[in-house]
């Protein structure tokens, strides 16, 4: 039988603000143990939340980002549960009336298109930490995490591999970043994505039974995870057995998902609405002054890119794979004055390697777009050739100063002298007569060969694009 | 000096005939004295106290007093107060020490008042006599086999055996205005969000609100006056110009001396003098609504068509939020936890089950029972509907009268032990005053005369929202024409 993957995403993105969402202590990820664990946080007697409203304006900038809508009366509500590092004994979530309702992100799959619509993005503040390790039979908690505020983004169920979840997982994380509401870190789990996953027969209707998959901390974690629940759960179906829904962990290193509870386990929550809280009211002139803070989004771009510049939707997706990576590739075509296409394969090209092997961002790339541009004017102007710009452009990343300044330390200048390369290549042709009667005797190869001795004789100033119509004209003329 | 009143105290403190290390130590000796006999106190620290009276008179020297400088007051065990064991009644906090001070403890300290110790309590403020306290009952000054209604009760006993000038209680379906009444002394709770809930330990947050226990309608006025006011850490806090409620008293009558109250409509509901109400009760309230009238205010006859919901609502929305609000003495970071347990789940049950008393638990599973999913709409939802239709009663009364009276209670203060085990019966004791909690609007208590067993009846004040100052004015006038709220329980000289 044909089998169907349904997989819907709901992802933590924990926002980057200074404090918490309900206290005034900071969130700073790395202190010692509950130093960043406030009377609020550790849930002594009599203390009240009070809420963070740059939580909620990050909140907002997601939900426009996405074109959903903005609850402008949106309710705290308690999950009320026991455990250790929940102080309070219950989570402050938002259940009934989330601030941000529908919306949809578009997500490239290899080049195709697809739009995954969104259910709602909800306010929530973290719990602590249970460490297990260290402490001899014992249970370790540390609270500086509790109360950090969270965005929890839920899709539709409208992915059907692995692949489109990795893609959403990846578009999401890019655009969270983008739009200046969280920073991404993985290891540090402040995005973090839950799957849910079924299968059904191709072209059933009904949904099969689920399986949650937790905490998935890194792309390919939730890649793996996924192929495994389809498989795990396509076997128990053609052997004739059923899915029981439950909630799964993923094992990275034995590359499995296990049981972690099932639904009859499941806890009553028990929602009801925070009465230490008013409900969260948002005016119609925040939402339009967040919108206007808003910075172009990362669809526009690409399209704007392929509309202005010509470039390709593969480069045009490269470049504005993050907020950093387009800055640095407008900075340079503003400084060029165009080059648009150059720009972009300097940026996807040599310098996206240089900092791959150097494992580096591009906020951390030692040559900056304005050194980049004084490089690419020079290629620009038939200054140098390309074999000189990447010499130049290593010189530029181990620090030896601008384009400029290396092309003269060097003596990189570019012979385009066309009786200078004549003389050469005359040169060159009566030391390689063999080569020469090949080439006449129709071996195209030949001239290859020609054109890489002519080279070697300029020491590789030449103009290459001078050489060839030199030779070509000799040979046949 | 124990009939004085805060505004006496003042001056003699003002005058230096007095210092505040004298009245203090004073008092300290009445608690010495009275207290073994009616359990009104739990922690007494004499040190502290009086540390704070010579901070009192060093300002006074100086010249910087205000209206409570100096002056000691009692504090219901609810109030985190920085340094002062802060119990709630209840063996799961029995050796809590509150790193941090409550924004009304802040308040009162800014001003210059003495903490003269914490006051007895039913558990978690779970109950109208006094009686689930951790620490024992706390006994009726005017007769010890009595209660002295609950929660504040250790808070409404230290003021009429005068162990107290003043104390401060909080109040979530009457536990201000009820012990106060039973004890024969005036108490009042302000609309819901003028005083700060923070470091106020949260029985039902939607419900709970501090206020003032005192002698007089005047001195009510002088304690709402620190204990008001905006507070950022209490998102319901309100935010409003700040109000003189003592100046208010003194507003000239208009024309009539003899009239004071001219042009105060009294709305009286009907439903509150039907069945259930003790004719002693009804009685004093008579005669009290007759008083108002001689004094000008004009008797208008009103319904309030849906109180008699109000006690099932209550203790459905009360016990909800308790339930999470307590979720956090769980034994893990502070509090008690049970000596053994073999696993995590075990710690919890343990220390849950040894840390609350009965009628906690008993609220803890109604609360958890209304919440849990299939029977949150037909219990939680429907309670707040109900809460919406009762603060709409209130909406339409106050269309025809300005204040609202009847009686606090249906009886005067019953028997230790007579309802103890019958937890309905208690309830219905909070039948006239759970409508404002509901409602989140200020109503208050004061004597007006006594009944069954010459023990004290209270008279109910129901005021519009921010009404505090028309009532406390009403009241003060009552009290400038009669002398209930001048008797002192015998024995307690």
């Amino acid at each position: 039988m044909d089998w169907e993957t349904v997989i819907g995403i709901e992802t933590h993105a924990q926002l980057s603000t200074a404090s918490k969402i309900f206290s005034g202590a900071a969130t700073q990820f790395g202190a010692a143990p509950n130093v960043q664990a406030c009377a609020v946080d550790i849930a002594l007697p009599g203390v009240l939340p009070v809420l963070n409203r740059a939580a909620v304006e990050k909140a907002v900038r997601l939900g426009l980002a996405v074109g959903a809508q903005i609850n402008r009366r949106s309710v705290f509500a308690r999950k009320n549960y026991f455990y250790p590092d929940l102080p309070k004994g219950y989570q402050i979530s938002q259940y009934e009336l989330p601030v941000v309702q529908g919306g949809s992100l578009p997500v490239m799959i290899k080049d195709v298109a697809k739009i995954v619509k969104l259910t709602r993005a909800h306010l929530e503040e973290d719990a602590g930490k249970s460490l297990h390790e260290d402490f001899h039979g014992l249970s370790g908690i540390d609270l500086n995490r509790a109360g950090t505020p969270l965005l929890e983004i839920v899709t539709e169920p409208d992915m059907r591999s692995a692949e489109e979840a990795v893609a959403y997982a990846k578009a999401l994380h890019a655009l969270v970043r983008w739009i200046g509401i969280c920073d991404g870190n993985m290891q540090e789990g402040s995005f973090r994505c839950d799957a849910n996953v079924s299968v059904r027969p191709k072209g059933a209707q009904v949904l099969g039974t689920r399986c949650e998959i937790k905490n998935l901390n890194s792309f390919r974690f939730l890649e793996e995870a996924i192929n495994y629940e389809v498989r795990r759960q396509i076997e128990l179906l053609e052997d004739g057995g059923s899915v029981v829904q439950e909630t799964r962990l993923y094992d990275p290193e034995r590359k499995q998902t296990r049981s972690m509870r099932s639904k009859e386990d499941a806890h009553d929550y028990r929602y009801f609405p925070d009465p230490d809280l008013l409900p969260l009211v948002i005016s119609a002139e925040t939402i339009e002054q967040i919108r206007s803070e808003l910075p172009e989004l990362p669809q526009a771009k690409r399209e704007r890119y392929m509309r202005d510049y010509q470039l390709s939707p593969y480069d045009a997706g490269v470049l504005t794979s993050s907020r950093e990576v387009a800055d640095f590739y407008e900075n340079l075509i503003q400084a060029l004055g165009g080059g648009y296409k150059l720009a972009s394969s300097w940026i996807a090209g040599e310098l996206f390697g240089a900092l791959k092997r150097a494992g580096l961002e591009i906020c951390q790339s030692p040559i900056s777009s304005g050194q980049l541009a004084g490089l690419l004017q020079r290629i620009q102007n038939n200054a140098i050739n390309g074999k000189q710009a990447k010499e130049v452009f290593d010189a530029m990343w181990n620090g030896e100063g601008d384009a400029e300044a290396i092309i003269l330390a060097r003596g990189l200048t570019q012979i385009s002298d066309a009786r200078e390369l004549e003389q050469i290549i005359d040169g060159v042709l009566a030391a390689n007569l063999k080569s020469v009667e090949e080439y006449r005797a129709g071996k195209e190869k030949a001239f290859n060969a020609l054109v890489g001795q002519a080279m070697k004789a300029t020491k590789g100033n030449g103009n290459p694009a001078q050489i060839n119509g030199i030779l070509k004209k000799k040979l046949e003329g | 000096m124990l009939n004085s009143t805060l505004k006496q105290l003042s001056a003699l403190l003002a005058q230096k005939k007095l210092s505040s290390v004298e009245l203090t130590q004073s008092y300290l000796d009445r608690v010495a004295r009275l207290n073994p006999g009616l359990n009104a106190f739990v922690t007494v620290d004499a040190d502290r106290s009086l540390a704070q009276a010579r901070a009192a008179d060093a300002q006074i020297a100086a010249g910087k007093a205000q209206a409570l400088t100096g002056i000691p007051v009692a504090h219901k065990d609810i109030f985190c107060a920085k340094g002062w064991r802060t119990t709630c009644g209840s063996k799961m906090l029995a050796n809590f020490v509150s790193p941090y001070d409550a924004h009304v403890v802040e308040r009162l300290n800014a001003a210059g008042a003495v903490i003269l110790g914490k006051t007895n309590m039913d558990e978690f403020a779970m109950g109208s006599s006094s009686e689930t306290c951790f620490w024992g009952p706390v006994k009726n000054p005017w007769d010890r086999t009595r209660v002295p209604g609950g929660s504040s009760g250790g808070s409404a006993a230290a003021v009429a055996a005068r162990m107290a000038p003043v104390a401060i209680g909080t109040d979530t379906g009457g536990s201000i205005r009820q012990p106060a009444a039973l004890s024969g002394i005036c108490g009042l709770k302000p609309t819901y969000g003028v005083v700060s809930r923070y470091g106020m330990i949260a029985f039902a947050s939607s419900l709970d609100q501090g206020g003032p226990l005192a002698k007089s309608a005047a001195d009510l006025a002088l304690m709402l006056n620190v204990m008001a006011g905006f507070d950022a850490r209490d998102s319901t806090s309100l935010e409003r110009p700040a109000e003189d409620y003592a100046r208010a008293l003194e507003a000239p009558p208009t024309g009539d001396r003899a009239k004071p109250l001219a042009g105060l409509r009294i709305g009286v509901p009907k439903e509150y003098f039907g069945e259930g109400l003790g004719s002693d009760v009804g009685a004093a309230v008579e005669a009290a609504l007759a008083q108002f009238e001689k004094l000008g205010a004009q008797r208008v006859a009103i319904s309030l068509p849906n109180s008699g919901l109000s006690v099932p609502a209550y203790y459905v929305i009360a016990p909800a939020e308790a339930s999470s609000n307590l979720s956090r003495f769980d034994g893990v970071r502070y509090g008690y936890r049970a000596a053994e347990y073999s696993d995590l789940a075990d710690m919890y049950r343990k220390s849950r089950a040894q840390g609350f008393g009965a009628e906690v638990k008993r609220r803890i599973l109604i609360g958890t029972y209304v919440l849990s999913h299939g029977y949150y709409d037909a219990y939680y939802l429907k309670a707040q509907k109900i809460r919406r239709l009762i603060a709409r009663d209130f909406v339409e009364a106050y269309q025809q009268c300005d204040l609202i009276m009847g009686p606090t209670s249906p009886n005067v203060a019953f028997a230790l032990g007579a309802k103890a085990s019958d937890p309905v019966q208690m309830y219905l004791n909070d039948i006239y005053t759970v409508a404002a909690n509901l409602a989140g609007l200020p109503a208050m208590s004061i004597p007006c005369g006594f009944g069954e067993g010459n023990m004290p009846v209270g008279l109910h004040l129901t005021g519009n929202y921010f009404a505090e100052a028309k009532m406390l004015h009403a009241a003060h006038q009552y009290q400038l024409a009669t002398d209930w709220h001048l008797r002192q329980p015998a024995g307690t000289e």
